[in-house]
């Protein structure tokens, strides 16, 4: 059969076009001009070059921040990917035990960030908050303003707190679409409870947990609101992640220039690992 | 390979049965012999998934036991009973190879590997597919896929039972064919108990030397194909086996003759019957005779489906079908025939055996 090429349907696609313009292409745009050039206020601008992503990119302040974030980011997949298909591999497959859990589970998810970092921040304070009075009526010292690492167990913990219950939903999501016979079968191999999980679950799990992957990295690698709300960055800059120093820079010092040529930077290097994920993650899929 | 009895088996999914409607099972008592092929054949839901989990062992049945070769296996796993079991889905673990597929059950139970690399071979061989052995099952066909389902219960020594759960329904139809004379030959290569659950009379009946007939939770007769065509046992039977099923006239008794709607149908015998039954007149549409002979009937449609033609006709009040021939004319007056030897009396849906 001819196929019919009718190009007044690509009208169609018009306002979505105009839409993730004015959302997207032009923000973007934007920020690149502004990486290039320099401005002193006045709307006047001159021409830089690529002289900010040269600084941004020789300066130590970024490369700790980014180290920070990625250290951040590893420590939050080990921790949340592993403990969320746990939880799922635990939870009920019917009955009222379901829909309680699937509640349970999508309630942090429901809280908006400020909030998060509202309620950690109260939590852990040693004076009124449960957590950190609860903490140093043990004896344990425990401050995380002035700790770094106290800081860091607190920013990781509330992430874990926060977000598990993503990966927790979509693993359970990939283990409910597992047919029955999959499990009688394997029954009937005599397969161990381990053979189970890494033959028949991970396997099927495989394509929900990519997509889990990929928004808890690109989520932990840009976080900021939780952060910012409990410990501003601090104590010194041991919790300055890479969107943090952004904003010191774009808001709090008003360098325009380096800020855009370090968000320009900040976007591909997101790009660059979720691209390195999805193909390791796929690989092998066409064989 | 094993004898399977299966001793007053009675299932019930809910907690505490006690009406018989509570039973998806509702009682089962027969023996399976030793390296025969069983087709368990029933509308959805007659309880025949239901039976075949039970041999296999992934349900426990609610009461009676279950033997092979005479030892009580009611309370074994599924993993300690050694049969085999092909699902309607294909399971494959799609990311291992083929081979590793069917070494699986092998190293599970901790077979020593030149052992296991000698039977996963000889499997291989048996299901054809030796030049697979080293791709990743996933890239398979479905008819593939169900070959090695079916290869990893064989690769087990003496497997009790191969049991399938209706096997190709996810098959082109012109696989089907293929898969299923291949299963013929496996079992008649190397004979092993074969039970295989499907709702396909003609997957049934090629598939089985003996056919098991479940309807609303019970068996209603076990019989060869033939004599499920010619002696239906019931009228579930009747109607469930053939194309078009068994006509099944509502009649009353008279001696040896069936009063149809005010027609007397002679049947040669007296069945023995007690009062106040239902009784029903039944017969297969290759049985009756259009012609000029016999009671009056009026001819609805006829229907020329090739290889023969399906007259539909009324028959005192009752729409009945006949099969004919394709050089049989239908005469403009037509008249039916019922061959005696070819009609079947049931009391209350059962048959009523005739007397000498």
């Amino acid at each position: 059969m001819e196929k019919t090429w009718n190009n007044k349907a690509w009208f169609m696609v018009l306002p979505v076009l105009l839409l993730v313009a004015f959302s997207a292409v032009i923000p973007l745009m934007t920020v690149v001009n502004y990486s290039v050039q320099d401005t002193f206020g006045n709307n006047q601008f001159f021409w830089a070059g690529t002289d900010w992503f040269t600084q941004v990119l020789d300066s130590a302040r970024f490369w700790d921040s980014l180290v920070r974030n990625l250290i951040f980011s590893a420590v939050i997949l080990a921790i949340e990917i592993p403990l969320g298909i746990l939880i799922a591999l635990n939870m009920p497959r019917k009955g009222l035990g379901v829909p309680v859990c699937l509640v349970l589970m999508a309630l942090p998810l429901l809280i908006p960030w400020n909030v998060v970092g509202t309620i950690w921040q109260l939590l852990c304070r040693v004076d009124i908050g449960l957590l950190g009075w609860g903490l140093s009526k043990l004896g344990l010292r425990f401050a995380y303003a002035a700790d770094p690492v106290d800081a860091w167990v607190t920013i990781i913990v509330m992430d874990v707190w926060h977000w598990t219950s993503l990966v927790v939903l979509l693993s359970y999501a990939g283990l409910v679409s597992i047919p029955e016979a999959y499990y009688q079968a394997a029954r009937i191999d005599g397969a161990s409870r381990w053979a189970v999980f890494r033959y028949i679950q991970l396997p099927k799990m495989k394509r929900v947990l990519l997509i889990a992957i990929l928004l808890r990295f690109m989520d932990s690698f840009m976080i900021y609101t939780e952060p910012f709300v409990v410990t501003g960055g601090g104590p010194g800059s041991s919790t300055t992640f890479l969107s943090i120093d952004l904003v010191k820079m774009a808001i709090g010092q008003f360098d325009l220039g380096p800020a855009a040529a370090m968000s320009i930077i900040y976007f591909l290097i997101v790009l660059l690992f979720s691209w390195i994920f999805y193909t390791v993650m796929t690989r092998g899929d066409q064989a | 390979m094993a004898r399977i009895t299966l001793d007053h088996i009675r299932h019930a999914y809910g907690i505490r049965p006690s009406a018989p409607n509570d039973y998806a099972l509702r009682e089962v008592n027969h023996e399976w012999k030793d390296g025969g092929a069983y087709a368990l054949l029933g509308p959805s839901g007659c309880g025949k998934t239901t039976l075949l989990n039970i041999i296999s062992g992934l349900l426990q049945p609610s009461e009676g036991h279950i033997l092979f070769d005479g030892e009580d296996v009611t309370d074994l796993p599924p993993e300690a009973r050694n049969i085999a079991q092909v699902f309607q889905f294909p399971v494959i673990y799609d990311t291992m190879t083929v081979y590793d597929n069917l070494a699986f059950p092998l190293r599970n139970r901790g077979v020593a590997e030149p052992e296991v690399d000698r039977r996963v071979r000889e499997i291989l061989e048996m299901i054809d597919l030796s030049s697979w052995a080293k791709k990743t099952a996933r890239g398979l066909t479905a008819d593939q896929k169900q070959k090695i389902s079916l290869g990893r219960g064989l690769v087990r020594n003496d497997v009790n039972a191969i049991l399938f759960d209706e096997p190709l329904t996810v098959i082109d139809p012109h696989m089907k064919w293929v898969l299923r004379s291949q299963l013929k030959k496996l079992h008649r290569q190397f004979g092993f108990t074969m039970v295989y659950v499907t709702h396909d009379q003609t997957e049934a009946l090629t598939f089985a030397d003996k056919v098991v007939v479940m309807y609303d939770g019970q068996i209603v007769q076990i019989g060869t194909p033939a004599e499920l065509f010619e002696r239906p046992s019931h009228t579930f039977v009747g109607y469930f086996i053939g194309s078009p099923g068994m006509n099944v006239l509502p009649m009353q008794l008279d001696g040896t003759r069936a009063i149809v709607g005010g027609e007397s149908v002679e049947l040669g015998f007296a069945p023995a019957v007690a009062a106040a039954t239902r009784l029903e007149l039944g017969i297969r549409p290759e049985f009756l005779r259009i012609g000029r002979e016999g009671h009056p009937v009026r001819i609805d449609k006829v229907e020329d489906i090739g290889r023969h033609k399906i007259v539909r006709a009324t028959f005192a009040g009752q729409s009945v079908a006949a099969v004919l021939s394709e050089e049989d004319e239908v005469p403009a007056d037509a008249r039916i025939a019922f061959d005696p030897m070819a009609i079947n009396i049931y009391a209350d849906s059962w048959r009523v055996e005739r007397g000498a």
